[in-house]
């Protein structure tokens, strides 16, 4: 139960977070013609960001479904590297079923909190889900159903709320360590290589992180091999 | 959209998403040995993390300074050891502050 309830807190900001990022996803999905149910049904059977902001784009052109298929598998292929990643730290009771049923919950964020543990149990992960889960959901409810009801500068702030998150994760780690550092670094440049490039920036942005995200961790396995004690840590 | 080609379309949405994270997640059960894989996958949240905040993140407010702001506020409270919730929060009120300035008083 102390790992459920830990997991339930560490899932408090990641809820917060999505709450104010799915409100703006529930503005969007009305704006495009969506009904609140079917924009909530979309959050509560998908929880993904990137990817219902490109599936909702698609949806209102009738008969995509292959667009539909691939713009998906792109943008979310890397919740496999992520999924791959986390099976490495799961206790040994995190097998079968539950695999199966938390396998739903990978998401970038939960999978970084989760990843930042020593050791992922059934009873941590199922509360690290929790709030996100209702604040993805309740979020595009209250988006959807209430509009702009938020002074836009209020709305504004509270799109940073997300990348603040990710910042948190990633720069406490990157100052212990000169080579994740460098391996930021490389992505972050190359991020924006496929942000401001003419060419490159015409690819799409899920595909274009996966690219990036790829490229810095494989430059980072092959000039700096982590030790054990670090993997496990 | 009528009801059955949304439907449809949510079935291959949910669909997908949902096999690209749980296959591998049930289907990987052995502790992998290569160095190179761990590696790897050591390092790949934290390129997903950052290929995602930077630059995005520099437009995601609608003012581009006041992001900037935002971020390194984030980064001096996240190597100061702030939690999570902290960092966020105060990105935000660092961004509702500049914007409050920039629009009223400068």
């Amino acid at each position: 139960m102390k790992d459920f309830t830990k997991g339930l807190k560490s899932g408090i900001p990641i809820g917060l977070g999505y709450l104010s990022v799915s409100f703006a996803f529930g503005i969007m999905a009305i704006s495009l013609g969506f009904e609140w149910w079917q924009a909530v049904l979309i959050s509560m059977t998908n929880l993904t960001s990137a990817g219902q902001l490109a599936g909702i784009g698609i949806m209102v052109t009738p008969a995509q479904y292959l667009d539909m298929l691939l713009s998906q598998l792109t943008i979310n292929v890397r919740y496999s590297f992520m999924s791959v990643s986390l099976s490495q730290k799961v206790t040994p009771q995190f097998t079968g079923i539950k695999r199966w049923i938390l396998g739903f919950f990978m998401t970038d964020e939960i999978f970084a909190v989760a990843s930042n543990e020593k050791e992922v149990s059934v009873k941590f992960f199922s509360g690290l889900t929790v709030f996100p889960y209702i604040g993805w959901a309740f979020g595009t409810l209250l988006g959807s159903v209430l509009g702009n009801v938020l002074p836009a500068i209020i709305m504004n702030a509270l799109c940073l709320a997300i990348y603040g998150m990710f910042v948190a994760i990633v720069a406490p780690k990157a100052k212990e360590s000169l080579s994740l550092l460098l391996v930021v670094g490389v992505a972050i440049t190359l991020s924006c290589m496929f942000y401001y490039l003419p060419i490159l920036n015409s690819i799409s942005s899920g595909l274009a992180v996966c690219i990036c995200a790829i490229t810095a961790a494989v430059f980072g396995a092959i000039l700096f091999p982590v030790k054990e004690d670090t993997l496990n840590g | 959209m009528d009801n059955k080609s949304f439907f449809i379309y949510l079935a291959v949405m949910a669909g997908s998403t949902y096999l690209i994270r749980a296959i591998p997640f049930a289907a990987v059960r052995k502790k992998i040995e290569n160095k190179f894989i761990r590696s790897f996958l050591y390092y790949i949240p934290y390129t997903v993390l950052s290929a995602m905040t930077f630059p995005a993140a520099l437009y995601a407010t609608g003012n581009i300074y006041a992001a900037a702001l935002g971020l390194m506020v984030a980064i001096l409270f996240a190597i100061k050891g702030k939690g999570l919730t902290v960092v966020a929060v105060a990105s935000c009120v660092t961004v509702l502050l500049t914007e409050i300035i920039m629009t009223y008083i400068i």
